[in-house]
């Protein structure tokens, strides 16, 4: 038995340096990029890491999906390449983290997703309707603002079960800056925010609780990432757009049209973008509850522990990969790939990238200390199991 | 074989052994004092900002300019679902010790005793999924709606809209996650009296259940506080599962007035916002301090629980404790 285990300890311990130097010796040419945050992002965020691995075999993605917030802490301690949050940078945190640019990389939308036995989806309903349901002002389906809105269509005289997001999320965020933009009674109650204090309504963890609430309750309505929302096949309403002349349908289209009328103002990469947002946009094909998610990275990358020069290269040329031809992983995913117009802000933006100074650390000593260790330590162990261990009798 | 050489033995290996035993068990206890120091420092600006009304305030509210932060809803929200949930586990888990201990043939006590701890295996999330997908429809359809049906929203603790996602669900499935520590332990308390007061008690005359009041339980009351005290550690602390079925109102809205409304507890709010509040801010240091809270509660929680338990060990001695 001693013996067996001892071959082991040996075999582990040759092969152990031998792995690290063969992972340091390729590390001259190949690089891992770290990001983390959204959750919202990751299945598109895998399949960008998948292709493009394909392409560039030297790269490899490690993304964390913890979450917008917990990306954006990450890049704060600058111990990631770059964050995805669904939510710009807010004021206090762009002063944490001065000089990060803001990119955005797709586009969501948010469906209003209601679960009223014989009615089928395509509901009507307007922004100030959906704010007064949210706010517990309207409490029944048969409400004349929503019988007004929906000629012919019988609505039941039920109460109306209101479901929001229980965690803090970019769904929320865009869905409450849609309410605050369109009632200005919702913004000064409630307010925008990855949480609000919800005035009525039971909380469910992630898209899927709040659609478990949604399809599993009759006379539920709750606000559903779009992606999902057609995945889990729910039933959602018809928006009237900004322009007031009809009620638009969200679909992957509709959302861009959206996105695409909101690109012209949009700050540049490096602006303050706290105030950003793309919901109610002109047009009349315009889905208006719609939010853009972002990758942001530090200007300049030599602040971020680790980086060097030639891997902030590698960085640029992966993020530009995915605004450009990455996109068109998007719709598969039922993601909105992004407008021309959003492209050349992120291109714009991606080329302000530098790394300025900072030595390159050497690969050579570590792979030599690792090999010494590793010496010192086959002696050090055949020497001892040489006295301790007694064959087996 | 191994040859165990006695003389080859050096004070070194003593002290060797010493040190690392101590470091083992400071260890522990910096650990401890490591975590309450960064909980106070984390929330020392909630406490700053908002004082005394951080625990008696009920507003809640993250947005960015309106920020302002009263845990009592979930303080409360805490203690009902904890408390709703000790009342339905404690007889259940009593009355599953004392058949065990008593009453339960030999070939079922085993068996038995296995199935129960393996309840405290699974794993919560698992009660959490179970609760929320199948468990709430029953209590929806079966409890909830016919209760509410035959007192309507007039009494106050049958009001709301009853849809199974509530401090009720909630505390059921709770109690079924804190039974098996319960269960388990008084069976071990109630085992621990010694036979021969059990004996004494039968030669008197006293049937089953005389035996069971005027000889088992005097000897295991304290201990069986205990493990109910121990079941309500694991109560209050409980987030996966009672996050996915309480309902997660906020601020004012989560106070528990109704069972069949919406609540949250503070391992609850701390789950669902946690990983989205801004880092530094005063969101972030209102969470740490709700962590604050509950470690008070928990530690105080358990120190009551040890304190009765040691009781039993000394008086009665050969007690088998977990």
């Amino acid at each position: 038995m001693t013996r067996v285990i001892l071959g082991f300890t040996l075999m582990l311990i040759l092969i152990v340096p031998a792995l690290s130097l063969h992972a340091s010796a390729q590390t001259s040419q190949s690089y891992t990029i770290t990001g983390a945050g959204s959750t919202f992002v990751f299945p598109l965020m895998d399949t960008w890491r998948v292709e493009y691995n394909k392409i560039h075999q030297n790269i490899q993605l490690n993304y964390q999906s913890i979450g917008s917030g917990a990306g954006i802490k990450l890049l704060e301690q600058k111990s990631v390449d770059f964050a995805a949050s669904d939510a710009p940078l807010s004021t206090s945190d762009a002063q944490k983290a001065p000089g990060v640019l803001t990119i955005p990389d797709s586009i969501g939308g948010i469906t209003i997703a209601y679960n009223i036995p014989g009615i089928d989806k395509g509901l009507k309903l307007t922004g100030p309707v959906i704010a007064q349901i949210f706010m517990g002002n309207i409490t029944s389906w048969n409400d004349p603002a929503i019988v007004s809105l929906n000629p012919g269509v019988n609505l039941p005289s039920q109460k109306i079960i209101v479901a929001h997001r229980s965690d803090g999320s970019g769904t929320t965020y865009a869905f409450t800056d849609y309410l605050s933009k369109i009632s200005p009674d919702w913004k000064a109650k409630v307010g925008q925010g990855k949480s609000v204090p919800w005035p009525v309504g039971t909380g469910g963890q992630g898209n899927a609780g709040v659609a478990s609430i949604v399809k599993s309750t009759q006379y539920a309505i709750g606000y559903i990432e779009l992606a999902y929302a057609f995945q889990n096949k729910m039933t959602y309403a018809f928006v009237q757009n900004a322009d007031g002349n009809s009620f638009v349908e969200p679909t992957l289209d509709t959302v861009a049209a959206d996105a695409a009328a909101a690109s012209t103002n949009l700050p540049t990469a490096d602006g303050d973008w706290s105030q950003v947002s793309i919901v109610n946009q002109p047009g009349s094909n315009s889905y208006p509850i719609s939010t853009l998610t972002y990758v942001m990275i530090y200007k300049d990358l030599s602040t971020v522990t680790g980086e060097t020069s030639d891997k902030s290269t590698e960085i640029t040329n992966f993020l530009n990969w995915i605004i450009n031809d990455g996109q068109q992983y998007a719709t598969g995913l039922l993601y909105v790939p992004l407008p021309d117009s959003i492209k050349k802000i992120d291109e714009d933006g991606l080329a302000k990238v530098t790394f300025s100074g900072g030595a390159v650390p050497e690969f050579g000593p570590i792979a030599a200390l690792v090999l010494a260790i590793a010496i010192v330590s086959i002696i050090a162990v055949s020497t001892k199991t040489g006295l301790r261990f007694n064959p087996k009798i | 074989m191994m040859a165990i050489n006695m003389k080859k033995g050096s004070p070194i290996t003593d002290k060797i052994f010493k040190y690392v035993a101590i470091g083992a068990a400071t260890y522990v206890l910096a650990i401890i004092i490591m975590i309450v120091v960064n909980l106070t420092t984390g929330s020392a600006q909630v406490w700053q900002q908002e004082g005394i009304s951080f625990l008696t305030g009920s507003d809640w509210n993250s947005v960015e300019g309106r920020e302002s932060y009263g845990a009592a809803p979930y303080i409360m929200g805490t203690l009902v679902n904890a408390g709703i949930a000790m009342a339905i586990s404690i007889p259940l888990s009593f009355g599953i010790a004392m058949f065990l201990s008593e009453l339960a043939p030999k070939l079922l006590k085993t068996p038995l005793a296995m199935v129960i701890e393996l309840l405290a295996a699974v794993p919560s999330v698992v009660y959490g999924l179970w609760g929320l997908l199948v468990f709430r429809t029953y209590i929806q359809d079966w409890i909830e709606v016919p209760l509410h049906n035959l007192f309507g929203d007039q009494s106050i603790i049958f009001a709301g809209t009853p849809f199974g996602l509530d401090i009720l669900t909630a505390s059921i499935v709770l109690a079924i996650m804190i039974i098996p520590t319960i269960a388990s332990i008084s069976k071990e308390i109630m085992l621990a009296v010694p036979n021969s007061q059990r004996e004494a008690a039968y030669m008197l005359g006293a049937t089953k259940w005389e035996v069971f009041r005027l000889a088992v339980l005097p000897y295991s009351k304290s201990g069986l506080i205990g493990a109910t005290i121990l079941g309500l550690g694991r109560a209050v602390g409980e987030t996966m599962a009672v996050t996915m079925l309480i309902g997660n109102a906020t601020g004012a809205a989560a106070f528990p007035s109704s069972l069949f409304g919406p609540g949250q507890t503070l391992a609850s709010i701390m789950a669902n916002e946690f990983a989205e509040a801004s880092q530094g801010g005063l969101h972030l240091a209102a969470l740490v301090g709700i962590g604050l809270i509950l470690f008070i509660m928990a530690f105080a929680i358990n120190v009551v629980a040890h304190l009765l338990v040691a009781r039993v060990v000394k008086s009665h001695e050969g007690a088998v404790l977990a």
